[in-house]
């Protein structure tokens, strides 16, 4: 059993209410930083807790939070980012809906740290019913004089108010939620000035993970020292994964980072290895953003070493081996999976979600999504799988957010490590007509199929 | 501070981004703009046209950035040294970005007015190329009245974002703007207003493709028919400054003047633009400058015309003689003897 920080408490009964959870340690961080930490200290003490961000990009949440500008006198505002709409990521929603007190006890001490005396959670529309949780949170831990003004006697205010978006993927993007926060279309903003210098209302603002900020009250607790001491590396903590698809026990867990792939698929305690005996496929390691990963990939990165669930050991090998860990939604796939047609989800998605802005995100997904679908669907022609690569490349690192660099690395991914698959769907098209293709004869029973070469 | 754009350098004031040195420096090393518009606070970094590669990042951190930049919102370092046109990774950037903008573009040039001033056509001319690896159905949109004055053609716009920005930052009520999102957002009027407004003929001027034009002008000539001429009149609400493209005595068209970025120099009021179409309300200044390459110049009547030929063999098109016989009909009216043959020829068939 490895050590929980965010759900250790989970289980208590009735710790969604301010007086359990306060009966149970709730708000000690709060307590210890106004009353004998300086912001600078607390600052200090995320730093040395090599915390990361828990977003998806793994930028290190103390130094994030360092930038911020102090000098220019302007007030300064910290936003929670709980606009969690990743396929295949859940994880804020159960740390949301089950302990919501965490995220207000880290959110009051994350602001003190910060100097902000306005803060904000941002949280998706379609999470009504969890806004509805937060809100009475807030009230309570209003009620009980920790937030609104004069925090337990320090001088120090703080309001904090949840904000529901409309329904956006592209509002998860930090500068796009500060547009949408202040009430704008959803686009999301040009970098330069960062948000840490220009942000909300044009002042300096800190925009954080659920998870991430979920975080804070245990370092501050425990130290960042001995945060620093779990997990592998600079890999430092634990992690909440969102374990979903062809596996025995799908759910949110907390695993310390360093745990290695193999044990958390297999072992009873957390997935139980596969839903059914139909072997393992691919998986997703960190969302749909980030590249699948073939079978013989998974448990060993390409140069023969154990894979890890960390930062590290996931990217290793870089996107020709390797993945990302990005926000931890875990997706396993069993042989009877269609990987063209995963593909071509994950592509419709981003279609549909992308803000139209700029040009190459706006045309280029649209028309992946159009390709794919054609491919799918035995209307593919054996060029489509170069000119998807080709728009891919076109559309990577040209876009102003990092929304196309999501389109476009799990088509590539696909193609990279599946090529065979649509060649079968593009030679086939007679085969996948009934969309049981693989349910009914696993691509290994035909693959042999593609590699015969057709003049 | 000193910047080298394509190995020529110049100084210029902390502030002034890639785009505005490299304008500075003029020619060949200017980047291509569609979204960009100097005069409009907060434009750029949307079309992704004019993405430079930075080799060197500043005197102070020569590192090079990894990813193209967008020049236009892209502020110059000291000693920074930037890559236009002479890397291969830009061109490459701006052939895929012309081909994203392509793809859905209605391509109907023949019958769009904006034809021959064209922001678009230019840079598919120079960076497009002639096939389209695109054979999906294009997006289209319903077309939509947006008033009198006005016409807009959704399916040409590239959501540059100007005339919205025209909008915002020139007149006190903008009813216009960008709807839904991803490869569906439009320019649209929310509850389907009329654009109303003194300025909102800006709109036009500003856009770089055809999807604003001027309704008062629309379908009455080709641009490169037209002359400008410099003028201008008393007006009570602008400037008074235009341009009016004329055919023999007739004003056919009023825009402001552009320069050879294409953006106006002074923003004119509708009155000027739409309601002033008679030669007496104007002042000619003298023929306006155009630019050598422009579809403008292509139409001197002034030059001799050249007889085209055709290499062929001789009389090839006429054909044989024997063939031209076979195929050719029947003398009418015809003899009685014709009329047996073919109605023999019909009841035995």
């Amino acid at each position: 059993m490895s050590q929980k920080i965010l759900l250790d408490k989970i289980n208590i009964p009735g710790i969604k209410t301010y007086e359990v959870y306060r009966q149970n340690g709730g708000y000690a961080s709060v307590e210890k930083a106004i009353k004998t930490l300086t912001p600078d200290e607390v600052v200090e003490e995320v730093k040395t807790s090599g915390l990361r961000g828990r977003g998806g990009a793994g930028f290190p949440a103390g130094m994030k939070w360092s930038f911020i500008d102090k000098k220019s006198g302007k007030p300064r505002h910290l936003v929670c980012n709980a606009d969690e709409s990743e396929p295949g990521t859940f994880k804020d929603r159960y740390l949301m809906e089950f302990i919501p007190h965490l995220l207000i006890e880290g959110m009051i001490t994350s602001s003190y740290a910060l100097g902000a005396n306005l803060s904000y959670i941002y949280i998706r529309g379609e999470y009504m019913w969890v806004y509805k949780i937060l809100e009475k949170a807030i009230n309570e831990a209003k009620a009980a004089g920790f937030l609104g003004k004069n925090i337990l006697g320090s001088g120090y205010d703080l309001e904090l108010y949840v904000h529901c978006g409309a329904g956006a993927y592209i509002c998860g993007e930090e500068t796009a939620l500060i547009e949408s926060l202040e009430g704008k279309r959803g686009n999301p903003r040009i970098k330069p000035p960062f948000p840490a210098i220009s942000g909300l209302w044009a002042n300096p603002t800190v925009v954080n993970n659920v998870e991430t900020i979920a975080a804070v009250p245990w370092i501050i607790n425990n130290t960042g020292a001995e945060y620093a001491k779990i997990g592998i590396g600079r890999s430092t903590g634990t992690k909440l994964i969102s374990a979903s698809g062809h596996i025995k026990n799908p759910g949110v867990y907390e695993i310390e980072l360093g745990l290695s792939v193999y044990e958390f698929m297999n072992s009873d305690e957390y997935l139980g290895g596969m839903s059914s005996d139909r072997p393992l496929k691919a998986f997703v390691p960190g969302g749909s953003s980030v590249p699948v990963l073939p079978a013989h990939l998974i448990y060993k990165t390409a140069n023969g070493e154990d894979r890890l669930m960390s930062y590290e050991s996931l990217s290793d090998g870089g996107f020709a081996t390797g993945s990302m860990l990005g926000s931890g939604g875990f997706i396993v796939y069993n042989d009877t999976s269609c990987i063209v047609r995963n593909t071509w989800n994950f592509s419709r998605f981003y279609h549909h979600e992308s803000c139209g802005q700029c040009s190459p995100c706006r045309e280029g997904t649209g028309w992946m999504e159009k390709v794919l679908h054609r491919i799918e669907n035995g209307h593919g022609r054996e060029e489509d799988i170069d000119l998807l690569l080709s728009i891919q490349s076109k559309i990577e690192g040209n876009t102003i957010c990092p929304l196309g660099d999501a389109a476009a690395w799990p088509v590539a991914a696909a193609i990279r490590h599946f090529r065979e698959e649509f060649e079968y769907h593009i030679r086939f098209p007679e085969k996948i007509k009934n969309r049981d293709h693989f349910v009914a004869e696993p691509f290994e029973k035909v693959k042999h199929l593609v590699s015969k070469v057709i003049v | 501070m000193k910047v080298t754009i394509d190995g020529q350098s110049i100084e210029v004031e902390p502030g002034t981004t890639i785009l505005q040195a490299a304008r500075m420096i003029g020619g060949e090393v200017v980047p291509p703009a569609m979204c960009y518009y100097s005069k409009l606070k907060g434009s750029g970094g949307k079309c992704r046209c004019c993405l430079v590669e930075v080799a060197k990042g500043s005197e102070a951190d020569p590192r090079p950035m990894p990813k193209l930049m967008a020049s236009c919102v892209t502020g110059c370092m000291d000693g920074m040294e930037v890559n236009s046109k002479s890397s291969p990774r830009v061109t490459e950037a701006r052939k895929s970005v012309t081909e994203f903008l392509l793809i859905n573009h209605p391509l109907d040039c023949p019958v769009c007015d904006q034809a021959g001033e064209c922001d678009l056509q230019n840079l598919s001319f120079e960076h497009g190329k002639s096939e389209t690896r695109f054979i999906e159905e294009k997006r289209t949109f319903e077309p939509e009245n947006i008033g009198p004055n006005i016409q807009l053609h959704m399916n040409r716009c590239i959501l540059c974002y100007r005339c919205v920005m025209v909008a915002d930052q020139l007149t006190d009520d903008r009813v216009h703007g960008v709807m839904d999102r991803g490869d569906h957002s439009n320019i649209s009027t929310c509850i389907s207003k009329a654009v109303d407004n003194e300025f909102s003929g800006n709109m036009i001027d500003v856009c770089p493709v055809g999807a604003l034009t001027d309704k008062t002008f629309r379908f009455k000539s080709r641009v490169w028919f037209s002359k400008p001429y410099n003028a201008h009149r008393n007006c009570p609400t602008c400037s008074g400054k235009t341009t009016v493209w004329m055919f023999g005595d007739e004003i056919q068209r009023v825009t402001g003047r552009k320069d050879e970025y294409h953006e106006v120099d002074e923003f004119i009021c509708n009155g000027c633009r739409f309601d002033h179409k008679d030669i007496a309300d104007w002042t000619i200044e003298g023929p306006r400058a155009f630019e050598k390459d422009s579809v403008i110049n292509q139409n001197k009547y002034n030059r001799k015309l050249e007889k085209v030929e055709i290499a062929t063999e001789e009389h090839i098109l006429l054909g044989r003689e024997e063939d031209r016989k076979k195929i050719s009909m029947a003398e009418i009216p015809l003899t009685e003897e014709d009329i047996i043959n073919q109605k023999s020829l019909g009841n035995n068939g």
